[in-house]
């Protein structure tokens, strides 16, 4: 109202108007001074490559840091960073127990997607990452899990791949499907596919 | 020290934590720092020791998301200084 605050003395009449109108006026609810609003945030981890997962927990553990209410849907390939790393075969029929032992499941042991050559490629980012102070996987999930991220398992994934609640890594929450995904969408959650 | 913005903290808040993250690098400092200023009281101060340069830029930004106060930013050589308060 700075308009009619700049009017010159004698439009009182006017002003009165204004005020009554203004005092008839919804107020907009007063945002709580210093309250931050950060969007929520949906990490869908789908890949289950070394250079992807890494990027994933980076992101995710960066937004728990900074105040982002993060939940992680775990998926497809995804869901092999999340198994133990003590398991070596998972699954019930041998195409499932086949798809483990192609590819050895756990955090510790992702794999590259290009420059692998039989594991020297994770080896030398391996000795790269500590030659520059990078956190590995397993530490940032650990980082991740600490400031309160939640992970979300893939029910059909797991069903598909044959994969049991005692395979997994503990402290992830309930298996759940694509519609929960959405659901955080639709309630203005920002999202990233990895 | 070359003092790139400097406010004087106030009095009565002391500095609470420091982090040394010396070293590490994106996104430990800023792990680090999180997981730290919970450990103070709102309106108490962190420091943060690191040497990751793109820490500047992060720290400013992580400040402005979570609505803490960075009330100091310097460098010391390699090292970079920062003061938030808790808000």
């Amino acid at each position: 109202m700075t308009i009619l605050a700049d009017r010159p003395a004698g439009t009182q009449p006017l002003d009165a108007i204004a005020d009554a109108i203004a005092a008839a006026q919804p107020k907009p609810a007063a945002a709580p001074e210093d309250e931050v609003k950060n969007r929520d945030l949906v990490l869908i981890w789908y890949s289950g490559d070394l250079e992807k997962s890494w990027a994933s927990l980076i992101l995710a553990t960066t937004a728990a840091a900074s105040g982002v209410n993060t939940k992680v849907f775990i998926t497809f390939w995804g869901l092999q960073a999340f198994v133990k790393d003590s398991k070596r075969i998972t699954g019930e029929t041998w195409m499932q127990k086949m798809l483990s032992f192609m590819q050895r499941p756990g955090m510790s042991h992702r794999k590259l997607s290009k420059m692998n050559f039989l594991g020297m490629g994770p080896w030398m980012m391996g000795v790269l990452a500590k030659k520059y102070g990078v956190a590995k996987p397993p530490e940032l999930l650990e980082a991740a899990q600490a400031l309160g991220v939640e992970f979300m398992p893939c029910q059909m994934t797991m069903d598909m791949f044959g994969l049991k609640r005692e395979d997994m890594i503990d402290g992830l929450s309930e298996p759940v499907g694509a519609a929960t995904v959405i659901d955080l969408l639709n309630n203005g959650a920002a999202s990233l596919f990895i | 020290m070359d003092t790139l913005e400097t406010t004087a903290p106030p009095a009565d808040a002391t500095v609470g934590a420091t982090v040394d993250a010396r070293g590490l690098s994106c996104p430990m400092p800023i792990v680090k720092t999180a997981q730290a200023i919970k450990t103070v009281a709102s309106g108490a101060l962190v420091e943060v020791l690191a040497t990751d340069p793109g820490s500047t830029k992060d720290f400013t930004a992580w400040c402005r998301s979570t609505g803490n106060e960075l009330v100091e930013q310097s460098a010391d050589g390699a090292v970079y200084r920062f003061v938030i308060r808790r808000k």
